[in-house]
């Protein structure tokens, strides 16, 4: 069935007018234009290369000679391309590629990357992090061991600045300063004779109240020294600790000095464990192959919600854009007759809530479902707990994926009904077709066409909808024995409290879901896209 | 009577219907913005009050102005770039035939479909870099936030735009350029003032896109005064549900005039943009 609709069609037609005017400016002398066009040219390729020399200090200044070379490689490839008259396709697709491969295709690529290693909360950073960080966090305070003088300063904003101390011994008067990497002599200070430290040559002082504004980073703060760091007491005094747990580069493992158990370090799980197969928070980063991708297909705490969430997600994309079709085309086919006057003020009404900011109209949804406070509620005289039982938190979130989107369904419900041509209805009429009969057989098929893709799209985008969710439910209502997936969760809001979530990051394992995500959205929307015409363009 | 229930009366009340369901949340959040208590508990569908004391708050005890700036700068400028990028890139895919034409459409496709939020770590981990490097294009800032974001200019508006100029005969090239247009001035002079329903389209799809992009923009920007509306406003009402509700609502109005202005100017381009970018005839 290849019936053209009329739209596209006769769009193409008043063409003819700007063809003549290309016609016209062609008699004139061409050097004029081109001329113009030159000179563009060369200005934005000025600035292309000027803004290339600045961007290349910093990375000189900086020694980062990797990423020099992709400057340069990058901007030579640029000016050849545009100074060469062949590569013109290329010469239109330069300028978007460069930033799908740098802010798209690179974040990906290092997420998937990420699939397959232990990356999260205690697996950050190298082997050598953890051991410091094991060594500095087992710190206790010997008896009788000094005590310091404590003044605490950064090097930038009071509010956020990086955390230095400056630390006076207090028998030599001797002001050190002390910031992660370890002690350094001070430069020029000014020091009460209490021992602290009111002027730093090159850092800012902390006053008292700025102090204790940061004093959860500060309680935190540790400065290593040989054989333990420097940790404060308070805000004005420190105190030089001893390590409790100690790193043995002949066995690889860490020993506890106290109780004398040790764990070894086992590179497999970037982690140090003990023989009881205890194992310390802190570890490293390590690939695990495709432990994530298991993991969530066997472990039985993650495969049961994981596949509950998987028919939730489906049930969600499949009815948030099956209901906003079937209610945008009714109301679209509803106003469609010449005989309904004033269309254009409903058309203009109708598609208000798609123009509204969706973010802040979700929670205003999330308050108008609320139970003691929401309207509707209020409104109905009912007391339901909206959010607190599956069933209806999915009813409200499908409702409000309704409000939210039928109007876009309308919108290109009515576009696409002024494309089919009228006689062709007339003509179902007067053969005896009924009007169900001739919408299901003429209108919708021919409708299809055009929406199919429209559909599809719809389909994959609200199968990711974090919005739709993160700021309605949030994933609500959890079940008692499992804080981490709700009945409302998608897996993307799944796979964001994973990530980012109050029980600890699991990147490594969130990036192995998100891959899971891509594979199916990926699937379905190929094989879909393959059943329209949009894809046949491709091929042709 | 009966008969012009049957066949026009019905329509109305489908329609006024339809008005009801589109119009009551907006009515109460017009009748919470107003409303002078502007807590969530005393809102209703009817105000019980009317004054401007939620917008006076808004203005003076957070950082809307600010918000609506940043919003529609990095939402404008980014929307626009993206729309002229993904124009020049349909040029290419509508109009020449080269090597990896159609790998490169497919891939366009399928980039899109992951999940690019959940790439979030990494974009944090690359503009951390970028923040020490060159500070102009970091963290808190509106380039950092622009380039962030035209990285998905090509994509679904590549699409859009490449099945609408598939829609002008291609004829209209080939007699330029017997009349001597190089291709440059093809794209420029012929093709974008045909193409300008599908401009206007892709270019208000990724204004909107942006302005309501929340997860991003609430890990890239940090600072009260360079946040965005969706951030910021969210913040207003994120902690406190209830207190906030009016001055929250204040804010949602007014962030939904530059859309629904737009919206209603470029409404006759959405019907036939939308619809016939779809389309092959």
């Amino acid at each position: 069935m290849t019936t053209k609709l009329g739209g596209p069609a006769r769009r193409a037609l008043p063409a003819t007018e700007p063809s003549r005017h290309q016609k016209d400016e062609s008699r004139q002398p061409k050097s004029g234009t081109s001329l113009t066009a030159q000179f563009v040219k060369i200005l934005l390729l000025g600035l292309v290369t000027a803004f290339a020399v600045w961007a290349a200090f910093p990375l000189i200044a900086e020694e980062h000679w990797f990423g020099l070379a992709l400057l340069v490689a990058t901007t030579a490839a640029i000016l050849y391309i545009y100074l060469t008259p062949r590569h013109i396709p290329a010469k239109y697709l330069v300028p978007g590629t460069l930033f799908l491969v740098v802010f798209q295709l690179f974040p990906v690529l290092y997420t998937a990357s990420t699939a397959f290693t232990n990356f999260g909360d205690g697996h950050r950073g190298s082997k050598q992090d953890a051991i410091v960080a094991i060594q500095t966090s087992s710190v206790t305070r010997v008896p009788g061991s000094a005590e310091y003088a404590l003044s605490i300063a950064t090097q930038g904003d009071p509010a956020t600045g990086p955390i230095v101390f400056l630390i006076t011994d207090p028998a030599t008067k001797a002001v050190s300063i002390g910031d992660a990497e370890g002690l350094t002599p001070a430069g020029a200070v000014t020091v009460t004779s209490s021992g602290k430290v009111t002027a730093a040559e090159g850092y800012t002082v902390l006053n008292a109240g700025q102090a204790s504004a940061r004093s959860k980073e500060i309680t935190e703060f540790t400065v290593p020294t040989q054989g333990g760091a420097i940790r404060s007491a308070g805000l004005s005094r420190a105190y030089e600790g001893k390590a409790g747990r100690a790193y043995d580069a002949v066995t690889d493992s860490i020993r506890d000095m106290t109780s004398g158990k040790s764990w070894v370090a086992d590179e497999s799980v970037g982690a140090f464990v003990a023989a009881d197969g205890e194992r310390l928070a802190q570890g490293w980063k390590v690939n695990v192959g495709f432990d994530n991708f298991t993991r969530a297909l066997t472990d039985d705490t993650i495969s049961g919600p994981f596949l509950r969430t998987l028919i939730w997600n489906f049930a969600f994309a499949l009815g948030s854009t099956g209901f906003t079709f079937v209610l945008g085309l009714f109301i679209a086919l509803a106003l469609h007759s010449s005989r309904v006057r004033g269309r254009n003020l409903y058309r203009i009404l109708l598609v208000l809530p798609y123009a509204m900011p969706s973010f802040a109209m979700l929670l205003v949804w999330r308050d108008m479902f609320n139970t003691d406070f929401g309207l509707i509620n209020n409104l109905f005289g009912t007391d339901v707990d909206w959010f607190g039982g599956a069933a209806s938190a999915r009813l409200a979130v499908i409702l409000v994926q309704l409000w939210l989107g039928y109007p876009y369904m309308f919108l290109v419900s009515t576009g696409a009904l002024q494309a089919i041509p009228g006689e062709l209805l007339d003509a179902t009429k007067v053969d005896g077709a009924g009007v169900w009969q001739s919408f299901t057989n003429v209108t919708l098929p021919l409708l299809m066409i055009p929406l199919t893709p429209l559909l599809i799209s719809s389909f994959a985008f609200n199968f990711n909808n974090f919005n739709a969710i993160w700021l309605t439910t949030e994933g609500a209502p959890f079940p008692a024995d499992n804080t981490t997936n709700g009945a409302t969760d998608l897996l993307i809001t799944y796979t964001y409290r994973l990530a980012f979530g109050g029980s600890g990051a699991q990147y490594g394992f969130a990036a192995a879901i998100s891959i899971f995500i891509f594979l199916i959205v990926a699937t379905i929307s190929t094989i879909s896209f393959r059943r329209t015409r949009q894809l046949e363009e491709v091929y042709s | 009577m009966t008969r012009w229930i049957k066949q026009v009366g019905w329509r109305h009340l489908v329609g006024l219907l339809g008005l009801v369901f589109a119009l009551g949340p907006l009515l109460f959040v017009l009748s919470a913005a107003i409303n002078p208590q502007g807590t969530l508990a005393s809102s209703t569908l009817v105000p019980s009050g009317a004054s401007a004391e939620n917008f006076t708050k808004l203005f003076s005890d957070t950082n809307f102005g600010h918000w609506f700036l940043n919003s529609i700068v990095i939402a404008g400028v980014a929307a626009a770039a993206s729309v002229f990028l993904s124009a020049l890139a349909a040029y290419a895919f509508s109009r020449r035939r080269f090597h990896g034409h159609r790998i490169g459409l497919m891939s366009l496709l399928l980039i899109q479909m992951f999940p690019q939020f959940l790439a979030v770590v990494a974009i944090f981990l690359m503009f951390s870099t970028i923040t020490d490097l060159w500070p102009a294009f970091g963290f808190n800032t509106w380039w950092g936030m622009i380039l962030l974001y035209l990285g998905g200019a090509l994509g679904v508006n590549t699409w859009l735009m490449k099945g609408f100029y598939d829609t002008i005969p291609k004829e209209l090239d080939e007699s330029a350029v017997v009349d001597g247009a190089t291709h440059a001035e093809i794209f420029f002079k012929i093709l974008l003032p045909l193409v300008a329903p599908i401009l206007a389209v892709t270019g208000l799809l990724a204004f909107i896109g942006t302005m309501n992009e929340f997860l991003i923009a609430n890990v890239f920007l940090t600072d009260s005064e360079s946040k965005t509306l969706a951030v910021g406003l969210y913040g207003l009402v994120a902690g406190e549900r209830d207190a906030n509700f009016g001055v929250f609502c204040a804010g949602t109005l007014l962030t939904a005039i530059p859309t629904v202005g737009v919206f209603m100017y470029l409404q006759r381009y959405i019907v036939e943009g939308l619809s016939a970018g779809a389309v092959k005839g």
